[in-house]
């Protein structure tokens, strides 16, 4: 069979918890074996119905006295009892910091091989995954084979569709108790602190204006601030920007910061290197004001303008203005 | 207190990657290289606590000998010592690598061993997110992963990481293995007197050893994706393009 870890918000399955669940339906489609889940916490019993709609044949919800908090250790040691009970060859996460590190462990203590950020994957004749999945963040695809004993995968974020099974399954739901040592507990979360939220954030942005090397200074992103204000959006910033400390790393988009799909992203004195690029490949159009027109986001962007953003984006700003 | 942090030796790739005619790397010909910048953090943050609590700072890295050049960028931040785990140009699968890296640990280990053990999140170029937990997971040292806040009190590692509306705290006791996330901390920048210095530290350079096994993931091949290379429209060259901009806001993206 094979198994696939489910987050979920009270018996609600997360969004990215679905993708993956599309990976391990194809997979199991193609092997002719079951789809089964396993889920952690309150109400994961209340999952049955909606994983059916995708194909889950059994729903596993782990209960032990010390899970009320996350523990990535204890996690992993109950997929691995839950998968050994059940000779589950295959599991399967969501690309997520849980799914990743439950997996990982998982790996680790079953000395099995993971490939993680998977796009696609099929099954070949000797049995081994051929798959493809991305590295450097997604401007690389690498194929790639898996093999082994145990074969371990995450699923890429927002590459498999979210799709109902072609038939209805009515899936078991039953409770699993996990042995769980001590030791399995040093990794706990402690406590959660809810942050101080303000303004929209970049993931969620309709419309975010970037600025770049090219924006010269921290005060000239007041410019950007206003475009964004006006266009009810949020400011976001290249690592350029951000390594000369005129903006938190918190505004970064890219390889190693936010990543974002607005309706629109307009970049302002950005180059386009890919590791910034990959962090706003969800943006439906992309507008570039550069003063280079060799620049590469002006080759990947649907328009651009050509001229200097501090005479830009201030006349845009009045317009704009007026405009309301 | 001593403090490790493992970096990985990478392409600094501009605007456009480009394969080798065996799709089997990226071509490097005319390109520097570099490392995450989850990895700068963790050395700058390997750097500071050892400036707070006293100790000393190491540096390790599994790779080409011209991967000598990510460690003395390390030194130049003030790590103390660098040593290279030396392969042939291959990359090792992330199993071989954690094997290698918790082998070398053990080994430059004498007998006051690492409190601290710092990796990035992910690597820059493969993103397994894994050899972290594996070389944890081998020397028997509590992880935890994704952290984008540290302290270090009393023999216990307060770390934070970002989750929706807030943080997740946790306490955990040293010795542990803590990747660590870009946004942490802000990396020094080196001076030219310590980059100079750094040139001339020695770098102890030793043979890795790992498992062989079978199967297990391997690359096959890489694809560069099929970009979109269609030029933009051009709307116009500075200000005199303000009325086309606000058209499309309006009526193509309708956020006016
Ligand atoms: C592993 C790794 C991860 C990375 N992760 C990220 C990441 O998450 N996010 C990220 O952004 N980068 C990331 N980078 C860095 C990335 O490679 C680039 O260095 C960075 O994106 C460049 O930022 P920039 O475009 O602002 O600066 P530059 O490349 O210097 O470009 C500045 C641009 O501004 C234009 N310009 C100058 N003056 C003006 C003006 N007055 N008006 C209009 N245009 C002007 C110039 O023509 C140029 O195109 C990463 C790098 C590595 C190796
Ligand atoms: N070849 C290597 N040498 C040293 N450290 C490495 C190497 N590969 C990975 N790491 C470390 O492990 C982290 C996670 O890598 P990965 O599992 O490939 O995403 C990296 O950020 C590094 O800190």
């Amino acid at each position: 069979m094979i198994l696939a870890l489910v987050e979920h918000d009270e018996g609600a399955p997360e969004e990215l918890s679905l993708e993956s669940l599309a990976m391990a339906r194809e997979l199991a489609t193609a092997e002719g074996d079951s789809l089964e889940a396993v889920a952690f916490g309150d109400e994961a019993d209340a999952l049955g119905d909606e994983l059916g709609e995708h194909g889950v044949e059994a729903v596993y919800c782990v209960a032990h006295d010390r899970l009320e908090r996350y523990a990535p250790d204890a996690w992993a040691e109950s997929v691995v009892q839950l998968a050994s009970e059940h000779e589950a060859e295959t599991i399967t996460a969501p690309g997520t910091d849980r799914g990743r590190e439950v997996l990982a462990r998982v790996g680790a203590s079953l000395d099995a091989p993971l490939a993680t950020n998977c796009l696609a994957v099929d099954i070949a004749d000797d049995g081994a995954y051929e798959l493809r999945r991305n590295r450097w963040g997604g401007s690389l695809i690498e194929h790639a084979r898996l093999d082994g004993e145990h074969k371990l995968l995450t699923a890429a974020e927002h590459e498999f569709p979210i799709e109902p099974a072609a038939s209805t399954t009515e899936p078991s739901v039953s409770t699993f108790e996990p042995d769980l040592e001590d030791d399995l507990f040093a990794v706990q979360v402690d406590r959660v602190e809810s942050g101080d939220e303000e303004g929209i954030p970049l993931g969620e942005a309709r419309v975010v204006v970037g600025g770049g090397r090219g924006v010269g200074n921290a005060e000239d992103y007041d410019q950007l601030e206003e475009l964004a204000e006006l266009l009810g959006g949020t400011v976001g910033a290249s690592r350029a920007a951000v390594n000369e400390g005129w903006r938190p790393h918190d505004d970064q988009v890219g390889q190693t910061g936010a990543k974002i799909s607005p309706d629109i992203y307009i970049a302002c004195g950005i180059s386009g290197a890919v590791q910034h690029m990959v962090g706003c490949k969800g943006a439906d159009t992309l507008l570039a004001i550069n003063t280079d027109p060799e620049a590469a986001i002006v080759q990947k962007a649907d328009w651009a303008v050509i001229g200097d953003l501090h005479e830009v984006v201030p006349e845009l700003n009045e317009a704009l203005r007026d405009a309301s | 207190m001593k403090v490790l942090a493992c970096l990985k030796r990478v392409p600094n790739t501009g605007a456009k990657i480009v394969l080798t005619e065996d799709e089997q790397r990226i071509d490097t010909s005319g390109l520097g290289f570099t490392m995450s910048p989850h990895e700068e953090c963790a050395i700058e943050e390997a750097v500071a606590q050892v400036e707070t609590h006293g100790g000393s700072a190491h540096l390790l890295t599994l790779g080409p000998p011209e991967a000598d050049e990510q460690l003395r960028t390390g030194l130049a931040m003030q790590a103390d010592e660098a040593t290279l785990l030396e392969t042939d140009d291959e990359e090792w699968s992330p199993r071989a690598t954690a094997d290698a890296l918790a082998d070398g640990i053990d080994r430059l280990d004498d007998d006051e061993g690492f409190d601290l053990l710092l990796f990035g999140n992910e690597s820059a170029d493969a993103a397994n997110y894994q050899v972290a937990v594996r070389v944890a997971s081998e020397l028997g040292y509590p992880c935890v992963t994704g952290i984008k806040d540290l302290e270090v009190e009393d023999g216990t590692a307060i770390a934070r990481r970002e989750v929706s509306g807030g943080e997740e705290v946790y306490e955990v006791d040293l010795p542990a293995v803590v990747t660590v996330k870009e946004g942490l901390n802000e990396p020094r920048y080196a001076s030219m007197r310590a980059k100079m210095q750094a040139r001339r530290q020695e770098i102890e350079s030793v043979e890795p050893r790992a498992e062989t096994r079978a199967g297990g993931l391997e690359k096959v091949r890489l694809e560069a994706p099929e970009t979109d290379d269609s030029p933009a429209e051009i709307l116009g060259e500075g200000p005199e393009a303000v009325p086309k901009i606000v058209e499309i806001l309006a009526e193509e993206v309708e956020v006016v």
